[in-house]
């Protein structure tokens, strides 16, 4: 702050730090607020407005325990969003296991541009290309087929299964890359030293490893859950018939419910749920707010 | 509880480069032995190729007499105690000393106690609950030695494990780790540069250079009588003179140097018309009524001393040279002296050798 005064002068410095509060307060607080108040009122026709049915209630939020649809849909992204985190666990740990402890640099540079060059194409884009490898007729099921190991096409877009995969696919980065950067901290004699006294692979990971990769997992998982959680496209474009998930429920509320008091309390919801999400990964892996800001 | 290992005609590279060149020694069973040379030497190969990390290009090693070629680390009757000891930072300490026997799925009650035990003999008993990071230097080196000795290991690697800490403590852990040894009888192969370390701790010692093994012999041997110029001015001392051997007669010969003629025992692979180096120790480079008794005596101006305390360093000799350096006991006449005053220094032919000039050719 002092190097920016001496640089730009009281004046100039004022003004900017004018602009990047006006900015957060017009942009970014100000919408939440409106929402917050939204949130708390009836949705009212314009001639009950200002009458004694306006005003604040908590009836919007208790619109999801009532209802069993939309509860069931705020369950089913809870579960689904923790499986598509999970699964991107599994598939990341041994991934950044390999680019930090085990690839020469030539590999990993190739293996972390191989991981990032799909990111160079629009999210829709990248969604539809598995809309189509996972559709009854698309290549998937033609190449298993072709190879014999499947009889007849196998409906994979089916339930959840589409978003999951999708997700999966789509966040796979966000989990590798602070994983990865756990690991690489890790002295590699450590692992040597556990070896030497013993121990197999899935003990020197279980004890070793893991243990010190906890940080990097707890922010993989915070990243890949919330916007797991917070996903419009993959539902959208992957999700079967009578799977929603609840951003498309909020949109709903939203743009064909003309309903922006019940969307904005559903809004919320979904935003103390992955409050929830990331408090309990904080408190799970034992890591601060300090280690997540890494 | 200890083994022997063979090293036979080990050979290590690393693409073009070959760090370990047919190496062959036979470390006894029980035996304190310890590998010295300058980093980029070797000795860090050859411990990890005795651990099990990387496996000889050529060559056989064997522990207790089995071919250990296939056999890897974790099955390997060795521990080894890293140069940065590589405790386990989010293991309390008795979980570190513990971790071997953890592996070997031992009852934790039982493990606990075992490693309160091994804790005790290195004097950290009422550290079990503490966490690594709460420890000093000296107490985590305790710490690795314990967790290494909890797995019985049949052969114990030290690579280094004393560099980090200061002079005081790396004192005081040399005579521990040769208490250790001595009450457990377990093989300890330790690599060092240091050369305090290695005659201090050791039955016997390698000395490496370049990958290429000089010379194997308990410490007194290595510094008496080196085999190699390598040895003989990377251990200790010397001054060092460069010339032509003259005259052989059974164990002596006659060296001609700029310095003058000197008579001195000669060393293997010494013969007549080699260029050759003589090397003679400090403490046997003689000032006074001793310089003038003996058989080789150089004349050379006074240029300065160093008090050591219990003992001076007396360089003599004119500018542009290496200077000759004598070392005596305190002497206030010998501090009194005035650069430039004239000096005759001396040693006897027993106490110089005349080695092959070798790699140290060019200096």
């Amino acid at each position: 702050m002092k190097a920016v005064l001496s640089r730009y002068g009281t004046t100039l410095t004022g003004m900017m730090v004018l602009a990047t509060f006006i900015w957060l307060a017009v942009m970014v607080v100000l919408p939440y607020l409106v929402m917050v108040e939204f949130s708390f009122r009836p949705n009212l026709l314009p001639a009950d407005l200002g009458t004694e049915k306006d005003h604040l209630t908590a009836d919007n939020y208790g619109t999801l325990f009532r209802n069993t649809i939309h509860i069931n849909v705020f369950i089913r992204t809870i579960w689904g969003s923790a499986l598509a985190t999970f699964l991107c666990l599994c598939v990341s740990y041994p991934v950044a296991y390999f680019l930090a402890k085990m690839a020469t640099a030539k590999q990993a540079a190739v293996l972390l541009l191989l991981l990032v060059i799909p990111f160079w194409i629009n999210e829709i884009l990248r969604t539809f290309a598995w809309f189509i490898i996972l559709a009854y007729n698309g290549p998937l099921n033609g190449v298993l087929q072709m190879f014999g190991f499947i009889d007849k096409p196998i409906r994979w877009i089916y339930g959840s299964n589409g978003v999951i995969a999708g997700m999966v696919y789509a966040y796979i980065v966000f989990m590798v890359f602070p994983v990865y950067n756990a690991i690489e901290t890790l002295d590699r004699n450590q692992i040597e030293a556990a070896r030497d006294l013993g121990a197999s692979l899935w003990r020197i990971h279980a004890r070793v490893v893991l243990p010190h990769a906890k940080p990097g997992i707890a922010v993989g998982c915070i990243m890949v859950f919330t916007a797991a959680a917070g996903s419009y496209i993959v539902p959208a474009i992957l999700g079967a018939p009578g799977t929603r998930w609840f951003t498309e429920i909020i949109y709903q509320w939203f743009f064909e419910g003309q309903n922006w008091q019940q969307g904005s309390a559903y809004a919320f919801l979904l935003l103390a749920l992955c409050i929830a999400f990331v408090m309990g990964m904080m408190r799970v892996f034992k890591v601060g707010l300090a280690d997540i800001a890494k | 509880m200890s083994q022997d290992i063979a090293l036979e005609t080990v050979t290590k590279k690393f693409g073009d480069f070959t760090a370990v060149r047919e190496v062959a020694l036979n470390i006894r069973a029980g035996e304190f032995f310890s590998f010295l040379g300058p980093s980029g030497c070797g000795k860090t190969t050859i411990l990890r190729m005795i651990s099990g990390f990387i496996e000889p290009t050529q060559g056989v090693i064997r522990i207790g007499g089995q071919d250990m070629r296939g056999i890897g680390p974790n099955k390997r009757p060795t521990a080894l105690i890293f140069q940065n000891l590589a405790l386990f930072p989010l293991m309390p300490v008795w979980q570190n000393v513990a971790f071997g026997l953890e592996v070997r799925g031992v009852a934790k009650a039982v493990r606990r106690k075992k490693a309160e035990e091994l804790l005790a003999t290195v004097e950290l008993a009422d550290s079990a609950g503490k966490m690594v990071s709460d420890l000093s230097g000296g107490q985590r080196q305790r710490v690795a030695i314990a967790r290494a000795l909890a797995v019985e290991p049949q052969v114990m690697l030290l690579d280094e494990p004393l560099s980090a800490l200061d002079l005081k403590l790396r004192q005081h852990m040399r005579a521990e780790l040769r208490r250790i040894q001595k009450r457990t009888g377990v093989t300890f192969v330790y690599i060092t540069h240091d050369q305090g370390e290695a005659l201090t701790m050791s039955d016997r010692v390698a000395v490496m250079s370049q990958g290429v093994l000089q010379q194997v012999a308990v410490p007194m041997d290595i510094y008496n009588d080196p085999a190699t110029a390598f040895v003989a001015s990377f251990v200790g001392e010397s001054n060092v003179f460069a010339g032509r051997v003259t005259e052989t007669e059974g164990g002596t010969g006659r060296i001609e140097t700029e310095a003058g003629s000197f008579v001195a025992r000669l060393g293997a692979g010494v013969s007549r018309g080699d260029q050759a180096l003589l090397f003679v120790r400090p403490e046997q480079m003689h000032l006074g009524a001793a310089a003038e008794a003996a058989l080789n005596r150089i004349h050379a101006p006074f240029s300065h001393a160093e008090f050591e305390g219990n003992f001076v360093n007396v360089f003599c000799g004119t500018d542009g040279h290496k200077p000759l350096m004598s070392q005596t006991r305190s002497d206030p006449g010998v501090l009194a002296l005035t650069p430039g005053a004239p000096m005759t220094l001396g040693f006897e032919s027993a106490d110089g050798v005349i080695l092959p000039a070798g790699e140290l050719a060019r200096e």
